[in-house]
């Protein structure tokens, strides 16, 4: 029986109404299903940790809450298993949170799962630890270390389903593993069935960005046309038991899913499109192929796998010193040359105002930004019209924040020493994280799932009740 | 009439440069500092003008004021497209440029504005 796999949720900040139609056409179609919130990067993951430092019953995902309340009840009543990494750096706290929104569904509580094991933290200095992805800074020392989390497999996750949870919670592991284990789980999957696997892992890549499989991420006027934009549903993939995979996505939602949108989507943040490497299986999608088989509904074939690897990606955050930006905007006649000589002035002033190894970058959004190389290279060599509507942009990093204030600052006093007709200031800075990817050995890596105890919550659930009730 | 005839025939087999984005897609993916950029024909008949012009040599060359020190690229013929890899190209990434988009995500459109041949009358 086919196996329907929803997107609640494709990063940290994604729209929080987006589950719900999801949810009302999982519910409508009545068969097996799983709802997915993939809400962890990099950065996330380590803004979390800061977050848990400052206040230890933060550190998950902020949205939790706006994320869940609208489909929870549905989908323990349909027997729909909600999985989601939105523990981020505080599993425990977001499972706090799960447990007080189903006590307020007034269902008397429900099976929540926390995975163990992402965060090595405690452990870095004992794990042998070998550099990836071309990374050439050391390893930091204790004092800037924020995280350290292991992108773990589908295993745990299947763990936390095979002991009856309706709600998984975890941390760090590879997205598409989230949507991985409940087919595993429900079909019965072998850990070496790589061919299957990998189709799970595939169905799990395709959705796990959320909107960026049905027309999301994809619009070009005139080129790339996009039905409700406003109202895009968010994908649904049908998966069979033999592995092969469609993608989809709900009734009366804006977007669609073509062979292009899935295309797209199919190699995003892919390298070698025959080794993409995942925990639990190396995928190759060298003989890959979609097909349109009817509206918004694409079958993809050819996915194919191969033993997984031996080591697991590892995420080191930490502190990277300050970062600022700060613009003004220059417009009308002679603009380009006000926001140039605007840029010279600040360029001249940073040499004394502020020490030779801070870090600068200026842009002049409207003639050349983010194409452009750290040093300007283009705003050089591109032509650009004489008047318009330009934004001089300075980005300062350094470790010390007063220097990166100082940075701004100078932009922020060309409103009266700079060049004619500036406006419109802002500035803003911020502690910047740096990250860093190892490999670590599979066998340093502790994974497992437990039930979260909720008898806590359900005491304080009633006892809230009863003193309600009393008021009354 | 004749003579236009004649001129519309002599264009379709005339080579002429267009924008990429005229006969192409694209979408940006970054990992730490390197980026991929997955590229596919609009029209599988125009899969082969791509493998002809977006060569890694000239996608190095394109992002070579960026820092780009290496590009390889997949061809994946079953989508009428290929994948372009390019290293040290994102000026330290989502956590370390000083670039408005760390990620590298608009780049997908500094592809698209690249300068291809085509026999193709109607584009």
């Amino acid at each position: 029986m086919t196996f329907l796999l929803g997107s609640g949720a494709g990063f940290s900040g994604d729209r929080t109404d987006a589950a719900i139609p999801v949810v009302r056409e999982l519910m409508r179609r009545g068969q097996p299903a799983a709802l997915i919130f993939e809400t962890l990067g990099e950065r996330t993951l380590a803004a979390a940790h800061r977050a848990l430092r400052d206040d230890p019953s933060a550190g998950y995902e902020p949205l939790l809450e706006e994320l869940l309340t609208p489909v929870l009840d549905d989908c323990l009543r349909h027997g729909i298993a909600i999985l989601g990494n939105f523990g981020a750096a505080n599993p425990d706290g977001a499972c706090r949170v799960v447990a007080e929104l189903v006590a307020r569904t007034q269902r008397g509580g429900a099976r929540i799962g926390r995975v163990h094991g992402d965060d090595i933290r405690a452990r870095l200095s004992e794990i042998d630890l070998e550099r990836w992805e071309a990374e050439s800074r050391e390893l930091p020392g204790e004092e800037a270390l924020i995280s350290a989390n292991v992108y773990l497999g589908a295993e745990p996750l299947v763990e936390a389903l095979a002991l009856g949870a309706q709600v998984v919670v975890s941390g760090r592991v590879a997205d598409p593993a989230l949507f991985l284990a409940p087919l595993v789980h429900h079909f019965g999957w072998a850990w070496n069935d790589w061919d299957r696997l990998a189709a799970g892992m595939m169905a799990g890549h395709l959705g796990e960005c959320g909107a960026q499989v049905t027309g999301g991420y994809f619009a070009d006027p005139g080129c790339k046309e996009v039905p409700g934009l406003a109202r895009v549903g968010y994908p649904i993939i049908e998966v069979e038991e033999d592995g092969s995979l469609v993608v989809t996505k709900p009734a009366d939602t804006g977007g669609m899913v073509t062979e292009r949108t899935v295309k797209e989507q199919l190699l995003y943040e892919v390298h070698d499109p025959a080794n993409y490497l995942t925990p639990d299986v190396v995928v190759d999608l060298s003989a890959v192929r979609v097909e349109q088989i009817g509206p918004d509904r694409v079958a993809v074939r050819g996915i194919r796998g191969k033993p997984a690897p031996q080591r697991l990606k590892t995420t080191v955050c930490y502190e990277g010193g300050w970062q600022g930006e700060a613009e003004i905007s220059y417009a009308g006649p002679n603009a380009l040359a006000r926001a140039q000589l605007a840029a010279e002035v600040l360029r001249e002033r940073l040499t004394f105002r502020a020490p030779p190894e801070l870090r600068t970058r200026l842009d002049i959004v409207g003639h050349a930004s983010v194409f452009d190389s750290d040093a300007g290279d283009l705003q050089r060599s591109v032509p650009a019209a004489a008047s318009g509507d330009y934004r001089l942009r300075l980005a300062a990093e350094h470790a010390e924040r007063r220097w990166v204030e100082r940075a701004t600052q100078e932009l922020l006093a060309l409103y009266c020493a700079g060049p004619a007709g500036g406006g419109g200031v802002r500035r803003q800075f911020q502690r910047r994280v740096c990250t860093a990817s190892y490999l670590v050995e599979r066998s340093d890596v502790e994974a497992f799932a437990a039930l979260f105890d909720t008898t806590l919550f359900e005491t304080k659930m009633a006892n809230e009740r009863r003193v309600a009730h009393g008021a009354r | 009439m004749a003579h236009a005839d004649v001129n519309s025939a002599a264009s379709l087999r005339a080579k002429h440069a267009v924008a990429l984005h005229r006969l192409a897609h694209a979408r940006a993916g970054d990992k730490g500092d390197r980026l991929n950029l997955a590229l596919f024909a609009y029209e599988p008949k125009h899969y082969e003008t791509l493998v002809e012009a977006v060569t890694e040599e000239r996608v190095l060359a394109l992002f070579a004021h960026r820092g780009a020190s290496r590009v390889r690229r997949y061809l994946m013929p079953g989508l009428a497209g290929m994948n372009l890899v390019i290293d040290d190209v994102l000026q330290g990434g989502v956590n370390g440029a000083l670039n408005l988009d760390g990620h590298g995500k608009t780049l997908s459109y500094l592809l698209l504005g690249m300068s291809v041949t085509t026999e193709d009358d109607s584009l």
